[in-house]
């Protein structure tokens, strides 16, 4: 929670180095809240990307919100729910109210857990506006070198995040071909390179995951993994 | 954001933000309906990470911004320390992006 409301922070830095508004960046956290995309909205926008562009990028990084909602509600589903609130509740699942939520299903009651994913969802929504507007006002009016530090923020975090679960042969060639492509590409179409990145190195990188000898190598990776779990 | 941006910031966030609760809401349709471990959600998952990887690596070596004008070298100096003191503290995320910002706030003061 307090790594999330950090980058929330950086967030709120970013949209002030670049010239949004505050509103607009509560807006932002507010009605996306999810990260990932909210960046690289702000950063496509100020790098002069057409509108088509940003939205395209931003449905391809949150669509991985898809199956965590799809595998989180089965596990709190109760019939006496109505269906429209887990269209609400949906809103509150991002990447850290859902790791939270998985990890106490068991020492949960079906009859909790609902309860339990709208609280501690509820919590980490609300949060994530004053971590904004501390960010983007903090920007204006600590030293230039700690500005400079809270926009780097994000980045750094996002990198590490990666770096974290490396068990997957998929994943490990989409970060590689991802962090090959992105900058190489950026030089020659700044406002589509993004989604040709994605595209184009994630569908090589789950190609190849598929071929035999990586998935023999896979199994052979999650062997040597397993006795440091 | 700078004049290259023609379109109102409203109208971007709203689109984004739209786009984004449409994955929430095909989850919340979907759910309990397919495997959350099927060849297409394998696929989605590599081209986010493709996408994102492209971006902050991009971040990082060709930001905009302020962070534009600080020297190439102090950027990867800085990343290079988040990234050696995140496996060094056993995979530490805390500590990896406290140090690498630390590191940024020195060479740049």
């Amino acid at each position: 929670m307090l790594v999330m409301s950090a980058s929330f922070v950086g967030f709120g830095s970013m949209l002030h180095d670049a010239n949004w508004s505050v509103w607009e960046a509560l807006y932002s956290t507010l009605s996306t809240w999810a990260l990932p995309g909210q960046i690289a909205m702000a950063e496509m926008a100020y790098s002069g990307a057409p509108l088509l562009a940003i939205v395209l990028a931003v449905g391809f990084i949150n669509a991985r919100l898809l199956p965590l909602v799809a595998s989180l509600l089965p596990h709190v589903r109760r019939a006496d729910v109505p269906t429209w609130k887990y269209y609400a509740v949906a809103m509150l699942v991002a990447a850290t109210s859902w790791v939270g939520t998985m990890r106490r299903l068991p020492d949960l009651g079906q009859d909790q857990r609902l309860h339990y994913l709208t609280g501690y969802g509820l919590a980490l929504y609300l949060a994530t506006p004053f971590a904004t507007v501390i960010g983007y006002y903090l920007a204006g009016q600590v030293p230039q070198p700690i500005t400079l530090a809270l926009v780097f923020l994000n980045p750094l975090y996002f990198m590490l995040l990666f770096l974290f679960d490396l068990h997957q042969a998929a994943k490990v060639l989409s970060l590689l071909f991802g962090a090959t492509l992105g900058p190489w590409l950026y030089l020659y179409i700044p406002n589509w390179s993004l989604i040709v990145t994605g595209l184009v190195g994630g569908t090589a990188a789950w190609w190849l995951a598929r071929t035999p000898w990586l998935q023999k190598a896979q199994l052979h990776l999650h062997d040597k993994a397993r006795p440091d779990e | 954001m700078n004049d290259a941006m023609l379109y109102s910031p409203i109208l971007v966030i709203t689109l984004a933000a739209l786009s984004t609760y449409a994955a929430r809401a095909a989850g919340a349709f979907l759910s309990g309906r397919i495997s959350t471990q099927s060849p297409v959600i394998d696929w989605i998952t590599c081209v986010t990470y493709a996408l994102l990887a492209g971006l902050v690596v991009r971040m990082i070596w060709l930001p905009l911004g302020a962070l534009a004008a600080t020297p190439d070298w102090v950027r990867l100096c800085s990343a290079a320390t988040g990234l050696l003191v995140f496996f060094i503290a056993r995979k530490s995320v805390g500590f990896g992006v406290l140090s690498g910002t630390l590191m940024l706030i020195a060479l740049t003061w």
